[in-house]
């Protein structure tokens, strides 16, 4: 049986022990400096975007719907502002109109209370005039009934007459 | 149909193996079985003989000759997992690779395969400065009376020695008509295989050794362009190759690495992604059953003792405190079984863990190839190497699909093996790694 002798395989041969150390460390070390490191990073490099974009996507996702809300409450606060605005503005208007309606009614009120003070005024300037005027008149028609009577008696009266009636017309 | 058409590359690389096998084992030349007839006298006389006391030159061995219609399909298989000094690719077409040779009795020999004019079954038809090629590997005649230089050689002959206990294969060859003895070369199993060192260093290029130069590259080249793709479109999705490439490297990282090591696993990635790709790389490679593939490397337990021993130097540097504690003295245990159990264990288990991780790729890898070959080897073995047309077509039937399996089933183990080398290497430097959390044991 010449089978174990030749089974040369099972015999570590210096030969090949030290060939295959200086190969395969020559191996290790090109492949980890020119294969392994660059292949290492890139892949790792690829993994980090591809985190850092979902999260950027998960980001922007979650500030959309978050503007979204902050839309909805905008939009909500100013409609309940305008409600307020336009509350606001009808109590304003009816106020104004109250207001004015009270200024207008106070406004008339003092017209119209003037106004009587100077129709009386009016009316007291009018009767002094009146009573000076018919004073003077009366003068006046003394003055001249006297002149007439040393005249004549009806003439007289029908002067007098005419006198009174020109008063009247007055 | 469509089925079959899925496996259509394995029944091709399946018929490709056969016709390589084949090739190779080719039936022994005439002239070679008249030898034969002249060699059992002497040879038998030597058998019975005392070898230790004999001089290597009275019995010259046996030729290596296959009798008609004999086939040993393990012999096959073990020469063909091994490692050689030239790489076979079709008939007796051998590729020269580097020799560097070192005895210490001569000093460095150096030069190429081709100078051994290897020819049929890989055997140098030349010898140089006493190396002689039998069977693809060098050999070296001990003696120092044999001829310096370049010297036409006989085939080589061989006989089994037991030396030490151990059956050894003895190999013989003629020169200027005179036999001497050739040794094998050194190898470190202390004689426990049937090695041991011997009166040479062989530290050639190998099959084995340009095979793993050849993978590497190939290697290297692939993930240059995809490492370059992945720096150059930066910001753009990838595409094509570097898709292929980056899911194994996450798939180490998230699935091995970080699971086992923890947060410091980013200082081990290029370790286990090389080791990994370098494993697999030469499973891979060895599955192809020609040129430039079908070498055993990652079978060769020289290469997974290398990777072994890393992994072990790797989790020996990494060790923290808390590690030692729990290996040399561990907690909440009775000093009496620490001292005479648990610690001896303990300091065992250290030094089992790169042992079983080296023998485990080694023999699950060899078995691989060897049943493979064995399959393919039922060919001949039906056909009586070549006698029986009828055998080898009956013998082709039932090993093609038998080896169509294998090969199946041996491109899942050289993913598997090269996952879990990875895999333990990892686990164990976490062991190292590992910072006391509050539970105690």
């Amino acid at each position: 049986m010449i089978f174990l002798a030749d089974f040369s395989v099972i015999k570590p041969e210096p030969g090949l022990l030290i060939w295959t150390t200086i190969i395969f460390g020559l191996f290790w070390y090109l492949m980890s400096k020119f294969a392994f490191k660059p292949i290492g990073n890139a892949l790792k490099q690829r993994e980090l975007d591809i985190q850092t974009s979902l999260d950027e996507a998960k980001r922007a996702r979650e500030e959309m719907s978050h503007l979204i809300a902050q839309n909805e409450i905008l939009l909500a606060q100013a409609r309940e502002e305008r409600s307020a605005i336009l509350k606001e503005a009808k109590e304003a208007k009816e106020e104004i109109i109250a207001d004015a309606k009270e200024r207008a009614a106070a406004e008339y009120k003092r017209k119209v209370e003037s106004a009587i003070q100077d129709i009386e005024n009016q009316k007291q300037a009018a009767l002094v005039a009146l009573k000076n005027q018919s004073g003077q008149m009366a003068v006046e028609i003394a003055e001249k009934l006297l002149r007439r009577e040393l005249a004549n008696k009806p003439e007289q009266e029908a002067y007098a007459k005419s006198l009174a009636e020109s008063i009247n017309l007055n | 149909m469509a089925g079959i058409r899925k496996y259509w590359i394995a029944l091709i690389f399946t018929g490709l193996g056969v016709v390589a096998f084949a090739q190779h084992d080719k039936h022994p030349q005439p002239q070679q079985s008249s030898e034969q007839h002249e060699a059992p006298a002497n040879a038998e006389n030597s058998h019975d003989a005392d070898h230790s006391t004999e001089a290597p030159h009275v019995g010259c061995g046996h030729p290596i000759v296959e009798k008609e219609g004999e086939f040993n399909a393990g012999e096959t298989a073990v020469h063909h997992i091994a490692d050689a000094n030239a790489i076979h690719v079709v008939g007796d077409f051998y590729i020269p690779l580097p020799c560097f040779l070192y005895a210490p009795a001569q000093g460095w020999t150096i030069t190429t395969t081709s100078a051994f004019h290897p020819h049929h079954h890989g055997n140098g038809a030349v010898a140089k400065d006493g190396y002689v090629l039998v069977h693809g590997s060098i050999q070296r005649a001990q003696d120092p009376s044999f001829p310096k230089g370049e010297v036409p050689v006989s085939e080589p002959t061989h006989e089994e020695r037991t030396v030490n206990g151990k059956k050894k294969d003895i190999y013989f060859v003629m020169a200027e008509g005179k036999c001497y003895e050739l040794d094998k070369k050194t190898t470190f199993d202390g004689g426990l295989m049937g090695g041991g060192v011997t009166s040479y260093y062989d530290y050639s290029i190998t099959r084995n050794v340009f095979t793993m130069l050849l993978t590497c590259l190939l290697l290297f080249f692939v993930f240059r362009r995809a490492a370059n793709a992945a720096t150059r479109t930066h910001g753009f999705a990838p595409k094509g190759l570097q898709n292929f490439i980056e899911p194994f490297y996450t798939f180490i990282r998230d699935d091995v690495a970080k699971p086992s090591i923890g947060p410091k696993y980013e200082k081990y990635m290029p370790y286990l992604m090389s080791a990994f790709f370098f494993i697999l790389g030469l499973n891979l490679i060895g599955q192809i059953p020609f040129f430039p593939g079908s070498a055993n490397v990652t079978g060769n337990i020289s290469v997974t003792i290398v990777l072994a021993l890393l992994t072990f130097i790797l989790m020996m540097a990494s060790t923290k405190k808390y590690f030692w504690e729990h290996t040399l003295w561990m907690p909440g245990v009775p000093a009496a079984l620490k001292i005479l159990i648990l610690t001896p264990v303990e300091i065992l288990g250290l030094f089992l863990k790169p042992f079983t991780l080296l023998l485990r790729l080694f023999a699950n890898i060899t078995a691989g190839h060897i049943v493979i070959m064995c399959f393919v080897g039922l060919i001949f073995i039906f056909g009586k190497a070549g006698t029986s047309v009828g055998g080898s077509v009956a013998g082709a039937a039932a090993a093609i699909p038998l080896s169509l399996f294998m090969m199946t089933l041996e491109l899942l183990v050289a993913f598997l093996q090269a996952f879990i080398f990875t895999m333990l290497s990892a686990t164990y430097i976490g062991m190292a790694l590992e910072e006391p959390h509050g539970d105690h044991h």
